[in-house]
């Protein structure tokens, strides 16, 4: 059967986590008309990532992480494609395969006691130090969630950490979701 | 002539609406929108109308857009002018009303000091608009203003705000014609049609198979223009299937239609919510399952297939969720259908359809408008049936307030054609029916434009009394006078044990006073034998009137689907007690 966008999704489906691209038109509001959309009618965000992709088109990619049923997120989607700016948006996860990364930067409390066994696991983990002017010690770790997310359980065991996290930025394997 | 051409940002202002055909503005002048208000005293295309509150002013727009189809223009200031039309831009939202609503907004450099009247209009305005725009350079304004124009009338018409800083209406910039202007593909908010040739087909297979169709028929067939009335009525007709219309559709098919059950949802026919609930195949064409339709969700026509032809694909699977979508705009879908139905020379089964009519004929028994009138006192419901019998015959157009008069006005007048029926639907914003009227008289200078009112919503706008009369304008105010918040009391009654927290308006004015006082006519109806003279008095008088028609007190407005409950749980009258759990559970939702 050739099953449309909005055809009904399957009433079985259970809630879980799904990956949003959207390409938008980067104009003054656009981000507060998304997130704004969100809240307004009482979605979840769990991470948000937006950067413009093409300057000489004025173009921004905006991914969002969010949990909900098919049915929810297809809500979701259908409404963000009422947003005027809003060109696409895609469920990674309904696309078929994508990949996914994030980047982590974390600042360490090193002292002689611990500094063996962090070197140890930041090797482990591919995470790189990045020199700083203060001589603070800045491990840089990108990747997928999960890893950054065991990378950071190992390290707090040890010592003291600050954290930032960029939340996943993600793209389809298959195919150009660029349209136009 | 060149294809740009330098004028001041508030020239261009004025050139691009002239440039789109407007030829009213709602509006109401302040600091920060003085340069257009400048060039509009310069020029005679435009006509102004100046209302007395602005929330005013987009309520008249809207009732002008729809009495027209056109857009409704709005011009206010920055601060408290923006932030009063709020109520009307949601209200605009919810009902698919096109307007263009042109805010002034502070200078760009005190933009964000906490200027006097300075407000985020945008930010304020974004999630009750189809799109807004701060325009910071002037020769961006005739772009944004096309395009505006277009995105409040594409797909689901809605609301679209234009905020401009002081500064950029004194400035030179270049104007750009509406023909000149290109607009992306993906901002025109043009329905995505998918497959809709084999969607069609199956949806004319479903209807030819079914033994028990409805048509269920919203505002969208409205919006759509006056050709899509024309089809559904066709294609009715074609099916011989039994129609019902949503508050918004009233008029789609005229009520004296044979095939035509009338309104449905909480305060609808009976008839026409138990042959939704009992129904096989559902046919719901421009309207999105509101609350009010639907009642308790999981009881929703359980045994039905669902075919929904929508234009904005958001409403699919809402919150119902349908057998056969199909995204498009009635017209256009409808035209096909007819088509497809005519080629394979189609026909519901005879006997099948029959024995369907025999059972909603047995449902229209029950006379579910039945109420008993009175000699002594004015039956609301009776002073509806009049003000239709006596009005019948003109070009009439119905606005309401919201509250139980709205619901009375849905019930016992009978609509016949499309755009005549102007209520505020899915808001539900008591002060709407007045400025509304308004709106629809400056349209339609020759009709009789009537605002059938209750005591308490009247107030909500009654300033703009000053504008009717300011303008000559001949609408009538028909309220039905209980005293009472009416609506908000019947809840009490049956949900709140008869305790009138605050419903009781104490200290109203005297209606035919205040009408003398803003120089127009001031009539009254004490008992059932007034009635008729009163009404017959308001329309021939030639000036802005307020009927004040003094009814039942503690009327309520039956049938009812109390909140919570099904289509076929439908309570008749005071005496038939709604099951206590069901009234609970109902008593949490709106």
């Amino acid at each position: 059967m050739n099953k449309s966008v909005y055809d009904s999704p399957d009433n079985t489906s259970v809630s879980r986590r799904h990956i949003l691209t959207v390409l938008v038109d980067n104009e003054p509001g656009v981000l507060a008309r998304v997130i704004g959309m969100f809240s307004g009618r009482g979605y979840n965000i769990e991470s948000l990532n937006v950067a413009e992709v093409s300057n000489d088109e004025h173009l921004s990619r905006i991914t969002i992480v969010t949990e909900g049923t098919l049915e929810v997120v297809s809500q979701i989607e259908k409404q963000l494609l009422r947003i005027v700016p809003v060109h696409s948006v895609y469920n990674l996860d309904e696309e078929g395969s994508a990949v996914e990364a994030e980047v982590a930067l974390v600042n360490i409390d090193l002292n002689e006691k611990n500094k063996k066994k962090i070197y140890e696991i930041c090797d482990f983990y591919r995470a790189r130090k990045i020199e700083n002017e203060n001589n603070s010690i800045i491990f840089e770790i990108a990747g997928a969630s999960n890893r950054i997310n065991r990378f950071i359980k190992e390290i707090n065991q040890i010592t003291r950490i600050d954290i930032v996290r960029s939340g996943p930025v993600a793209i389809s394997t298959h195919k150009n979701t660029k349209e136009e | 002539m060149a294809m740009k051409q330098e004028m001041t940002g508030a020239e261009i202002v004025l050139q691009s609406l002239v440039d789109q055909s407007v030829e009213v503005v709602f509006g109401y002048p302040g600091g920060a929108v003085l340069p257009i208000y400048d060039t509009l005293f310069k020029q005679n295309s435009i006509k102004h109308v100046l209302v007395r509150q602005e929330g005013g002013a987009i309520h008249a727009a809207e009732g002008y857009a729809r009495s027209t189809g056109k857009v409704g223009v709005v011009l206010v200031t920055s601060g408290p002018g923006a932030t009063n039309v709020v109520t009307g831009l949601t209200d605009a939202l919810m009902d698919s009303i096109p307007i263009v609503c042109i805010t002034g907004q502070v200078p760009q450099h005190l933009i964000g000091s906490d200027a006097f009247q300075e407000c985020d209009t945008t930010g304020i305005t974004r999630p009750c608009t189809k799109h807004n725009y701060l325009v910071k350079d002037p020769n961006k304004l005739s772009p944004v203003f096309h395009e505006a124009f277009v995105i409040a009338q594409n797909g689901r018409p809605g609301p679209v705000l234009v905020d401009i800083p002081k500064d950029v209406q004194f400035a030179n910039g270049n104007y750009t014609k509406k023909e000149n202007i290109i607009i992306p593909s993906h901002r025109l908010f043009e329905p995505r049609i998918f497959n809709n040739n084999e969607k069609i087909n199956e949806v004319v297979d479903l209807i030819s198979k079914a033994k028990k169709p409805i048509f269920y028929i919203g505002g969208g067939c409205i919006n759509s223009g006056p050709k899509a009335s024309e089809l559904v009525t066709q294609f009715v007709e074609m099916t011989g299937a039994p129609a019902t219309m949503t508050l918004m559709g009233l008029g789609v098919l005229g009520s004296s239609h044979q095939n035509s059950l009338g309104m449905l949802g909480m305060h609808g026919m009976y008839e026409a919510n138990m042959a939704m609930h009992d129904c096989d195949i559902m046919i719901n064409i421009g309207a999105r399952f509101d609350d009010r339709v639907t009642g308790r969700l999981d009881a929703f026509s359980p045994n039905s297939k669902k075919i929904h032809i929508d234009i904005d694909e958001s409403n699919i699977n809402k919150t119902i969720n349908v057998d056969v979508p199909v995204v498009g705009d009635v017209t256009n879908v409808l035209t096909e259908i007819i088509k497809i139905w005519k080629k394979k020379n189609l026909k519901i089964n005879q006997t099948d359809i029959k024995l369907w009519w025999d059972q909603i004929n047995n449902w229209k028994k029950i006379d579910c408008l039945h109420f008993i009138n009175n000699e002594k006192e004015i039956k609301p419901q009776y002073a509806i049936q009049r003000l239709y019998e006596l009005t019948k015959n003109k070009k009439t157009f119905i606005t309401t307030e919201v509250g139980q008069h709205q619901m009375w006005a849905a019930q016992y007048y009978k609509f016949e054609k499309p755009n005549r029926w102007l209520t505020s639907g899915g808001l539900g914003t008591m002060g709407y029916g007045f400025p509304a009227a308004i709106g629809a008289q400056i349209a339609n200078p020759d009709a009789l434009v009537v605002d059938i009112a209750g005591d308490a919503s009247i107030l909500m706008n009654i300033q703009e009394m000053s504008t009717a009369v300011q303008y000559r304008l001949p609408v009538k105010i028909f309220i039905l006078n209980n005293e009472y918040m009416g609506m908000v009391r019947q809840w009490q009654e049956l949900l709140h044990g008869g305790r009138y927290s605050e419903s009781y308006t104490d200290s109203l004015p005297d209606f035919v006073k205040l009408a003398e006082s803003y120089k127009a006519v001031g009539l009254r109806a004490k008992k059932p034998e007034d009635l008729d003279n009163v009404i017959n008095e308001m329309i021939n008088t030639d000036k802005t009137v307020i009927a004040d028609i003094w009814i039942s007190k503690e009327e309520n407005c039956f049938p009812m689907i109390q909140s919570g409950s099904a289509h076929n749980e439908m309570v008749l009258s005071k005496d038939q007690k709604q099951d206590r759990e069901a009234a609970e559970k109902g008593k949490v939702l709106v």
